[in-house]
This record gives structure tokens, C-alpha cells and sequence, in this order.
């Protein structure tokens, strides 16, 4: 799911009111369309706001997952708060969300510049770099997991770097930042993609104009391409977050949520839920979860009305 | 990888300025730059072959970068029996075909009876509320999902399928609501005219007219579920019935050091989407501007 692009919620909701249709105007709603609705809202209802009616019920009580249980009111919830190793979670969560969130665009906007330019090879480029979209993230987080913890360290070695010659995986300073860089691997070309089309909305004339008038690169850049671009970047943000609070498979094919618990993300610790008999716990953690990233989203959205409105 | 298909037509806007750019130098240095981050995609692909023809011997020395000698197939016969590969395989098949399959019809079909009725207080409310699904990711609600498709009998293959469905469902829906409003409903009426019913009209009209963002979805929908690792390893309960990325696991539990079956195992996981990828990139990039500028 992760490499699927969502435009801002924003954009959808000004999307459909087209409304005068021949039935409408009928006044009659002819029965089918509702038949047609119905599958999705039957799934949606059953698979999603059941489940998370249900999770919202058992956060209140002591459950274990089966068996009899108990309300204990908003006790989980203050146990939560007071669990340092949830809190280490979520502050490994953000931190990691945010500082890939920065690598991908600031990479992904160089390569989607490079790739609007005046190159050779334009296609074959574009196709190599969009690869690691389609690649199946634990996958290749197992395939970076043996070059991190076999191949880097003989670099290292070789070399005489320090820091590098044992395992950055088993360095529990170090273990993030192997998982930011797989992530930003995988999550670059969507976000490349995304400022490609919002590049080649920019009319070759106004770079023109602007050359005539004697701007530099720098300048062009400056104070025509990246307000031009500033709704895209808003775009990958706000996908780009979404995906990164979640994430799960490559930190599972990398650490493990190793060394310790250093590299343990909330979805992680969720998931955990069934493991240790804290079920109802880790609901009360996934309620909270699901206020984050809701507050989360909302400021982004708040963020883009403000700004660079022409993408979203 | 250059002899990707060369018909690819590239975002639509691109046009213009390639033929702009005949009048002007190629930018040489900028090509070259990218031509060298390319290693940064290639060289763990790279890896990837290299070590799946590696002796076991050869492959635990740790050196990713060296060639095989001597260069073997043994790592993909023992990957293949090893992981059961063609179970997992047609496992992996059955979710994929499902996912792709219910993503375009079950959001087709709302999407068309949504916008169709949008005047309608229940079409529009309905749209909306399939639209917090953006707001709810799997992790919030597995718990739940995990008893639940337990207790119903769905904790295998066809759950997963059903789940990556739902996930997809606001996002899909939208798209298909945005493509339908460019669809003029003057063809509609005239087949309406004719005595064509709803069904007749989205079936025989609407639905192909839907071809292009079908394509986008339906490719999307197989590169997610083939992919994906988290729901099928939370959600299958039993081990025999899971998907190619989740029997990726056993090269860590199980067979350690046995690094060039993993990697021919990994090779033969990745395959798949690469080649999907290849021959439909034109609706991946058609899908991700469209998505990303409506």
C-alpha cells in the first residue's frame, strides 16, 4: 500500500459536486446505485469501523485478547504515558518519519530536476529510478540487512573507518539510520514522480522570461521553481508521513526493532499486543496512535490551505 | 535496463519541451550525475544476482561485490523446495488476482453511484465516510482484524485480499470519482434514451470508458499486494499459507547461512513486480501525476 500516491483529502472533497444528473432530476433514485454502493461500504463497515469500534471498547477494559475481561476505565491509557518503552517508540517514530520525510524530498526533487532537464537517456533514467517502487520492502531490507552487517564492515575495515567496521545494525546509535536510508530508497521514486508532474506544469516560457531577464540559475530556482513546486512538496509530506508513522517490513527485515529496542516502531509495538497478554494495552496505545496521526494530518492539511495551494 | 520498452510515452506535459530541447545542447554534466545515482538503484540489484549465483561457499565471505566463481543454479533449485516455491507462488497469485479484481470493481461501482447521485445527502455521506479510511492505517485496527478474521474463518489468503481491498478503497474511489467527472454525461443520456438501463449503462459504457484508471488501479493494487509483508504475516495463522514475501523469513530463522539460496529466493520474490513494472510503466506514471495533480 505504502507505494500508492493520495492526493490531499483536500483535493477530493471540492472533487464531485457535479451534481445535475438525468436521474437526479428525476427525483426518483434508481434502486441499483445503491447496489452498487453497497459493496464498499459493507466491507469498509465490517473490515475497518467495526474492528476500530471494537478496539475503541477494549481499551477501556483489561482483556487479554480472549477470554472474560473487565472495564478499568482510562487505566490503560495512563500506563501507556508512563511506558518508556512506548514513548521510545513514538520518539523513534516521529524522528525517523521526519528525518525521512526530509531525505526523500530533498533527493527525490533533485532527481525529478535532473530528469526534466535537458538529458540523454531520459526514459531509460527515469525507468531505473522508479524500480525500487515495485520492490517488496522486506525484501530488500533483507538484501541491505547482509550488506550492512557483512559487506560494510569488511569496507570499513579496509578502509580504517572506525564506526564502520562492526555492524551499524548492532549499533543501537547508528541501527536508524540504515533504516531511513532503506526507506528513502523505496519511498524516493513515488515522491520523484509526484515533483516530475508538478515540474512539467511549469510552461517553458516563464523559464525563458526569465533567463532573457537575466536571472541565474540559482535565482530561477529560487523564486520561480520552488513556489511553482511548493503544493508538491506538500503532497509528498503529507503522503510521505502517513507512510513513515506506519512503518513496519523494512524495519522488520533490518533490526527487528534491534539492537534492544532502539530501532522499535509504534506499528511494532502494537502488534506486540498479542505476544504479551497486554492486548487490551496495546489498543489503548493504537487509540492514541490513530489521535497522532489524525492531529498530524490535520496540521499538514491546515498547513497546505495556507500555502502552496495550485497541487492540493 | 535501457531496453525497457522505448514506446513509453513520457508524462503527458513532456512533450513540448523535448521538442524545445532539439534546438538546444543536451546538458551533459546533469546526464551524467544521474547516470552515476543509477548505481544507487543498480548496485543492490546488482548484489542480489550476483550472490544467487554464488557457491554456498563462495557467498559466506561476505563480499557482495565480488562475481560468482564458480557460477552455479543450485540456489534456486533449493530456494524453489525449500520455500515451496510454487505453493507460495499461487498463493501469492491468488491474493494479487483478488485484490486487483474487488479494487476496480467494488470502487468503480461506488464511485459511479456517488457521483451520479451526488445531490443525494446518503451518496455524499457515504463518500466521506469511505474516505477516512485515509485516516486509518492497518496498524490502528489489527488488533481487532486479527480476532475478528479469526473468529469469521477469513484468517487466511482470501482476508488478506479482502483487507488490501478495503485499505485501497478511499484512494481508489477517488480516483475513479476524478476520471468519471471527465466522462461526458451526454453519451449516457443517449444510451439512456435508447432504453438502457443502470446496469446496461455501466457495464456496457461506463466500465470501459474506465479502462485507462482501471489500468492504474489494477496495477497498483497487484505491486501493494504482492508486496506487501505486514498484513499476510499478521493475519494468515497458518504458516503453509502464506505469501512469497512472508516465506522470505525462513533465510533468518532458519537457513542463516545459507546466503546464496536466500538471495535466490529473494531474486525470484522480486521478479514478478519488476517485470509487471517494465511492461506497464506508462499507467504507473500516468496514475501517479494523475493521482497526485487532482
Amino acid at each position: 500500500m505504502s507505494i500508492m500516491t493520495k492526493p490531499s483529502p483536500d483535493a477530493a472533497v471540492k472533487a464531485p459536486p457535479r451534481a445535475t444528473t438525468p436521474r437526479a432530476r428525476k427525483s426518483r433514485v434508481d434502486p441499483l446505485y445503491y447496489l452498487f454502493l453497497l459493496p464498499s461500504l459493507a466491507i469498509f463497515t465490517l473490515a475497518v469501523t467495526l474492528p476500530a469500534a471494537l478496539g475503541f471498547v477494549y481499551s477501556f477494559t483489561n482483556s487479554i485478547g480472549f477470554g472474560d475481561f473487565s472495564f478499568i476505565g482510562v487505566r490503560n491509557f495512563i500506563a501507556v504515558f508512563r511506558d518508556e518503552g512506548i514513548l521510545g517508540a513514538y520518539g523513534f517514530t516521529l524522528a525517523f518519519s521526519l528525518v525521512t520525510v526530509v531525505v526523500v524530498n530533498a533527493v527525490a526533487f533533485l532527481l525529478a530536476l535532473g530528469l526534466t532537464s535537458r538529458i540523454r537517456f531520459r526514459t531509460a533514467l527515469r525507468t531505473v529510478f522508479v524500480i525500487p517502487m515495485v520492490i517488496s520492502g522486506i525484501v530488500i531490507a533483507f538484501v541491505f540487512q547482509y550488506l550492512f552487517s557483512n559487506s560494510l564492515p569488511l569496507a570499513g575495515k579496509a578502509m580504517g573507518i572506525e564506526p564502520l567496521a562492526s555492524s551499524i545494525l548492532a549499533n543501537p546509535d547508528l541501527a536508524w539510520l540504515a533504516i531511513v536510508f532503506v526507506t528513502a530508497w523505496q519511498s524516493i521514486p513515488s515522491a520523484m514522480l509526484i515533483y516530475i508532474a508538478g515540474l512539467l506544469t511549469v510552461p517553458p516560457e516563464v523559464y525563458e522570461a526569465s533567463s532573457i531577464d537575466g536571472a541565474t540559475p540559482w535565482h530561477t530556482l529560487r523564486h520561480i521553481t520552488f513556489p511553482l513546486v511548493a503544493g508538491y512538496a506538500v503532497i509528498n509530506t503529507v503522503l510521505g508521513f502517513k507512510n513513515y508513522l506506519n512503518t513496519y517490513d523494512i524495519i522488520v527485515g533490518l533490526t527487528d526493532g534491534g539492537p534492544g529496542v532502539s530501532t522499535r516502531s509504534v506499528a511494532m509495538a502494537i502488534f506486540r499486543g498479542f505476544e504479551g497478554g497486554d492486548y487490551a494495552y496495546q489498543m489503548a496505545n493504537a487509540v492514541i496512535f490513530f489521535l497522532i496521526s489524525v492531529a498530524i494530518a490535520l496540521i499538514q492539511l491546515r498547513f497546505t490551505r495556507g500555502k502552496g495551494g495550485t497541487a492540493a | 535496463m535501457s531496453s525497457a520498452p522505448s514506446t513509453i510515452p513520457a508524462v503527458p506535459a513532456a512533450k513540448p519541451r523535448r521538442i524545445r530541447s532539439g534546438q538546444e545542447r543536451t546538458n551533459w554534466p546533469t546526464t551524467a550525475i544521474l547516470l552515476v545515482c543509477t548505481l544507487g538503484v543498480l548496485v543492490p540489484l546488482f548484489v542480489t544476482v550476483s550472490m544467487a549465483f554464488k557457491t554456498t561457499g563462495q557467498a559466506v565471505d561476505g563480499n557482495a561485490f565480488s562475481l560468482p566463481s564458480p557460477l552455479t543454479f543450485d540456489s534456486f533449485a533449493q530456494a524453489w523446495t525449500l520455500t515451496n516455491f510454487p505453493r507460495g507462488f499461487a498463493i501469492s497469485v491468488f491474493v494479487s488476482v483478488i485484490a486487483v479484481t474487488g479494487e476496480i470493481v467494488v470502487s468503480a461501482l461506488a464511485a459511479y453511484a456517488i457521483l451520479r447521485n451526488w445531490d443525494r445527502r446518503i451518496f455524499r455521506w457515504s463518500f466521506f465516510y469511505l474516505l477516512a479510511a485515509m485516516f486509518i492505517p492497518f496498524p490502528v485496527v489489527a488488533l481487532p482484524q486479527i480476532q475478528l478474521t479469526g473468529m469469521v474463518g477469513l484468517d487466511n489468503p482470501l482476508g488478506v485480499a479482502v483487507l488490501h481491498i478495503v485499505f485501497a478503497l478511499a484512494f481508489n474511489t477517488m480516483l475513479f470519482t476524478a476520471f468519471l467527472r471527465s466522462i461526458p454525461l451526454e453519451l449516457e443520456e443517449s444510451m439512456r434514451m435508447d432504453g438502457a438501463g443502470t446496469w446496461q449503462v455501466f457495464w456496457k459504457l461506463i466500465f470501459p470508458l474506465l479502462g485507462p484508471m482501471s489500468a492504474t488501479v489494477g496495477i497498483f493494487a497487484f505491486i501493494a499486494s504482492w508486496n506487501d509483508f505486514m498484513m499476510p504475516s499478521l493475519i494468515i495463522s497458518d504458516p503453509e499459507m502464506q505469501t512469497i514475501p512472508v516465506l522470505q523469513k525462513i533465510f533468518q530463522t532458519q537457513f542463516s547461512n545459507s546466503y546464496n539460496v536466500a538471495f535466490a529466493s529473494y531474486l525470484m520474490a522480486m521478479a514478478p513486480a519488476i517485470v509487471v513494472y517494465l511492461f506497464t510503466q506508462r499507467w504507473v506514471m500516468a496514475g501517479l501525476t494523475q493521482g497526485a495533480v487532482k
